[in-house]
């Protein structure tokens, strides 16, 4: 068996442009064989063959193979479906689901190059990341996430029918507004099963019911108790969560209304860990697509042409514009996701003098071994925190930009020097940190005893303030609590910088 | 053994080609069910400026950007932040730079190097003929099964063409099978059996001639049954061989119709009342286009003259003064006895009228209706677009009593066009 192994290792496989099932296999294997040398953990494989309007549709449902119907998905999809048409842009080469097994998807179209790089990079690259990072091991369950979805869907479904396709659809509009605070950023999640999960509705819902009554429950007021209990805060902490907070709390939502937000929130949970490691997932797949198949190559199993095919898609993929150049929008979490990898790998394998100052710790150390520990204990920003090298902040030639309101011109704070790498460093971290990219926006209290007021409080970071769009959040925001709701702004300082309020139309 | 754990891995490839095409229909329909009034307005839009036979197209919908807005929580300008770029060319530390534009306060950094903001646009979005149609119908209060009957594409009828070299087995062209059989016999069986016959003329010889050695006819005469053998291996007949009759689908010839379309433009006759006219003769049309492979329309408008006109002017032009409505019978019976006169033409004809005659002429158009149109057109409908009855709807009272294959109807708004179609479906069913 080895023999024969050996063998077949000296000759490349076969490399038509069309794929075949068997060649996929076949190049999955070798793939698999190599990736198991690098040592990399992942879930047990699903490869799935779609064709561009499928993927299309994937798209549209951020990803995911089943969702709940919403307008939105039909807008995203009606919106790549034209731009794809026109040809304005190529669907992306792979969508790979986090789940257990985990999904990849290769497109119809793409040739075998293109499949062997998907398998490389999606199903090797990402699902080892999604099996071993500590936030998808913290905040995801891979293993029921489909089944979840499914189940969501045809609760949806369900409430649709029995309450009007409108009624849902504004309560999933405003239960959208406010996904990205429907998280819980330093608990840890609970876990239950799916079965766990439809047992505990019903009771939840009848207790949720009861609790929020008891809350609100307007027992005659004894004088002498009544300016304690008015001084007495609801909540007594600041509540991150804002839409945990309604669940629990919103005065007049129906049980199924509370369960719709509780969904909207377990997906938003479940997206949580890949908008924090955007820079770190895409690099690591990206840097084990280059590196599995570049030990293919070496092995003999891949020919020059398949070579020149896949470096070329790779390069579009890691290509990274300069500042001022036109087709510039940010930096490519590809480029520099891979490129710190890379570096990673060679302050491993051929540490610099700089080297060794900077990362006394890593430099010269098994490369895999500490890939692998940066794979799996941290997140965009920490990473970057932690690992960015001044020889790669030289490479991209970085340089920070403040920008000061009260002053009339922008200011260059830090460039790719001995005295800039540091502050690079951290402004760069900063960029990827979640809390400072988005705004700080807490439930700050209630009036329980008053006309039932919701207030948020969004804290600001160096002055900066809200956008317009503010005011139709909180409208959404409105239309779940039920009653008024006000968002005031407090600056640096502890003043309140602006306020905005809306008052729902009574309920009928 | 290692082999069999990396398939271990891979747990399976699965083909989905086939299955879930199309999940995001039920997104899409939300999206549309969003938006219904502007495509509402879209579709409203297409039908005025839009030509009878083009009806039955999609429709681009344009939806402001604003309505399709999701709004979340964001920082807006203002304040101080921080940004890193990749690329620096010139700069050093405490370098200052111009604020690019882009206006009050700053840009937010990367993105404000898109000149005008790319979000502002309106999103544009095509609509199919399907839904275009659905929303066509919605206004005319068509019953469901009218709908689809509208909507389907004309009856198919397959017809022979030439040969196929697959097929089913009951289409097998027994002649040309064969012959090909036969062909391809020859063609393969050629080199063997010119190589037989030297051979069989050389065992010929042989026999002949006194001194051939005796194991020499041996031999030949084993090669040449080796030779038989291998001709009787080609089979008599090979599934290369098989030729079908070949069917192709096409859609069934029916004959010509030709449709009148008569408006009275006298000036009162608004945009609305148009508007009403113009969707019933689409109705017609569409449920011309059902029955007829090749329909042509005559667009004749009157008021005290009648005149053949192209659609546009049909619809667009106005003009005021008195209104003769037998000036547009007359002359649609020149054009039937000029241009449509033959047999094979089903001649129909819609007339839209606000109902103002000259008092005198209203006798004569029924006159005209009753001897000379009515036994040569499969059915004429009239529509009045407003409420009060005057002469003409009086004098055509009378005919509708004595003739099935005329129909009358007031037409106040899009919705009560369909009582007229009903009528019209009804005839049509029974004939």
């Amino acid at each position: 068996m080895s023999a024969a192994l050996a063998i077949r290792d000296e000759q490349p496989l076969p490399c038509p442009s069309d794929w075949s099932f068997e060649l996929i296999e076949e190049y999955h294997d070798a793939i698999a064989r190599t990736a198991r040398r690098f040592k990399l953990d992942t879930y047990p494989i699903q490869l799935e063959i779609i064709t561009a309007e499928q993927m299309m549709d994937a798209y549209a449902s951020v990803g995911m193979p089943v969702n709940y119907r919403h307008w939105s998905f039909g807008k995203q999809f009606i919106a790549t479906e034209k731009s794809y048409r026109r040809g304005h842009m190529g669907l992306a080469y792979e969508i790979v689901i986090n789940s257990d097994p985990c999904i990849a998807y290769l497109m119809e179209e793409n040739t075998m190059t293109m499949q062997t790089l998907v398998i490389a990079h999606a199903a090797y690259g990402h699902n080892s990341f999604f099996k071993g990072n500590y936030l998808f091991r913290m905040w995801t369950d891979a293993s029921s996430i489909v089944d979840y979805l499914v189940y969501a869907k045809n609760y949806i479904a369900e409430c649709e029918e029995k309450h009007g396709i409108d009624e849902v659809e504004a309560l999933l509009d405003s239960c959208h507004a406010l996904m990205n605070y429907g998280v819980d950023r330093y608990r840890r999640a609970q876990k239950p099963s799916l079965a766990q999960e439809k047992a505990r509705r019903k009771d939840r819902e009848a207790y949720l019911q009861h609790q929020v009554n008891d809350l609100w429950r307007t027992l005659p007021r004894r004088a002498g108790k009544q300016t304690e209990e008015a001084q007495k805060r609801f909540p007594a902490e600041p509540q991150e969560n804002l839409l945990y907070f309604v669940e629990k709390n919103a005065p007049l939502l129906e049980p199924w209304e509370r369960e719709i937000v509780r969904i909207v929130r377990k997906v938003a949970q479940y997206f949580y860990p890949q908008r924090q490691t955007q820079v770190m997932n895409e690099g690591w797949a990206t840097f084990w697509h280059y590196t599995l198949l570049n030990t293919m190559y070496a092995d003999g199993l891949l020919t020059d042409g398949f070579m020149l095919e896949f470096l070329q898609s790779h390069t579009n993929v890691v290509y990274q514009p300069a500042a001022g150049q036109r087709n510039y929008s940010g930096i490519n979490p590809y480029a520099l996701g891979f490129a710190m990898f890379s570096d990673l790998r060679r302050i491993c394998e051929a540490p610099t003098e700089e080297d060794r100052r900077w990362f006394p710790d890593i430099a010269g150390t098994d490369w895999v071994a500490t890939l692998d520990n940066a794979m799996r204990n941290f997140k965009d920003e920490s990473f970057i925190g932690q690992f960015l090298s001044p020889r790669l902040m030289r490479h991209f030639r970085m340089f920070a930009i403040r920008d000061d309101e009260d002053e009339s011109e922008l200011e260059v704070t830090a460039i790719h020097d001995d005295n800039g790498y540091r502050c690079l460093r951290e402004a760069l971290s900063r960029q990827y940190d979640i809390n400072h990219r988005e705004p700080n926006i807490q439930v700050w209290s209630v009036d329980t005893r008053g006309d039932r007021s919701l207030t948020l409080r969004h804290t600001q970071h160096s002055y900066r303030p809200l956008h317009d769009g503010a005011q139709e959040v909180l409208k959404h925001v409105g239309r779940l609590w039920g009653f008024r709701v006000i968002l005031e702004s407090v600056d640096d300082e502890g003043d309140v910088a602006r306020r905005w309020e809306v008052s729902p139309p009574p309920r009928h | 053994m290692g082999e069999r754990r990396e398939r271990a891995m891979l747990q399976q490839i699965i083909d989905r080609r086939l299955s879930g095409k199309n999940k995001s229909i039920g997104n899409r329909e939300r999206f549309l069910r969003r938006h219904r009034d502007q495509i509402r307005e879209a579709v409203g839009r297409a039908i005025s400026g839009r030509g009878i036979r083009d009806i039955d197209q999609g429709e681009n919908i344009t939806v402001p950007r604003r309505d399709l807005s999701e709004p979340v929580f964001g920082h807006g300008p203002g304040g101080t932040r921080e940004m890193v770029h990749p690329g620096n060319k010139e700069y050093v530390r405490g370098d200052r730079i111009e604020r690019p534009q882009g206006g009050n306060g700053s840009g937010s950094g990367n993105s404000s190097a898109s000149p005008d903001g790319e979000g502002e646009d309106d999103f544009v979005f095509q609509i199919s003929r399907e839904e275009f149609m659905q929303y066509f119908f919605e206004d005319l209060a068509l019953p469901r099964l009218l709908r689809t009957q509208l909507t389907e594409v004309p009856e198919w009828k397959s017809r022979r063409a030439g040969f196929a070299s697959d097929g089913t087995p009951n289409n097998i062209h027994v002649v040309r099978s064969m012959r090909g059989a036969m062909a391809r016999r020859i063609a393969l069986g050629g080199a063997l059996r010119q190589r037989l016959r030297e051979l069989e003329e050389r065992l010929a010889q042989a026999k002949r001639d006194p001194y051939t050695l005796p194991n020499e006819i041996a031999t030949l005469t084993a090669d040449i049954d080796t030779l038989k053998r291998r001709l009787a291996r080609l089979p008599y007949l090979d599934p290369i061989d098989l030729r079908y009759r070949n069917r192709v689908r096409e859609p069934q010839p029916t004959s010509k119709a030709v449709m009148f379309c008569l408006m009275d433009v006298s000036g009162s006759m608004d945009e609305a009342r148009k508007d009403i006219a113009k969707r019933f003769f689409i109705l017609l049309y569409l449920f011309l286009t059902k029955h007829y492979e090749r329909i042509e329309i005559v667009f004749v408008r009157h008021h005290t003259q009648a005149s053949e006109v192209g659609e546009r002017e049909f619809f667009e032009s106005r003009e005021s003064g008195g209104t003769v409505v037998s000036s547009a019978l007359e002359l649609m019976l020149e054009i039937m006895a000029a241009r449509y006169a033959t047999s094979d033409w089903n001649v129909y004809a819609a007339q839209a009228s606000d109902g103002d005659n000259w008092q005198q002429d209203s006798p004569k158009c029924r006159e005209l209706i009753e001897t000379r149109i009515l036994s040569r057109v499969r059915y004429y409908a009239y529509v009045q677009v407003v409420e009060e009855e005057q002469n003409l709807w009086q004098e055509y009272s009378r005919i509708a009593k004595g003739h099935t294959n005329f129909a009358m109807q007031k037409i106040a708004t899009p919705a009560d066009i369909y009582p007229v179609f009903r009528e019209l479906f009804k005839k049509e069913a029974a004939l």
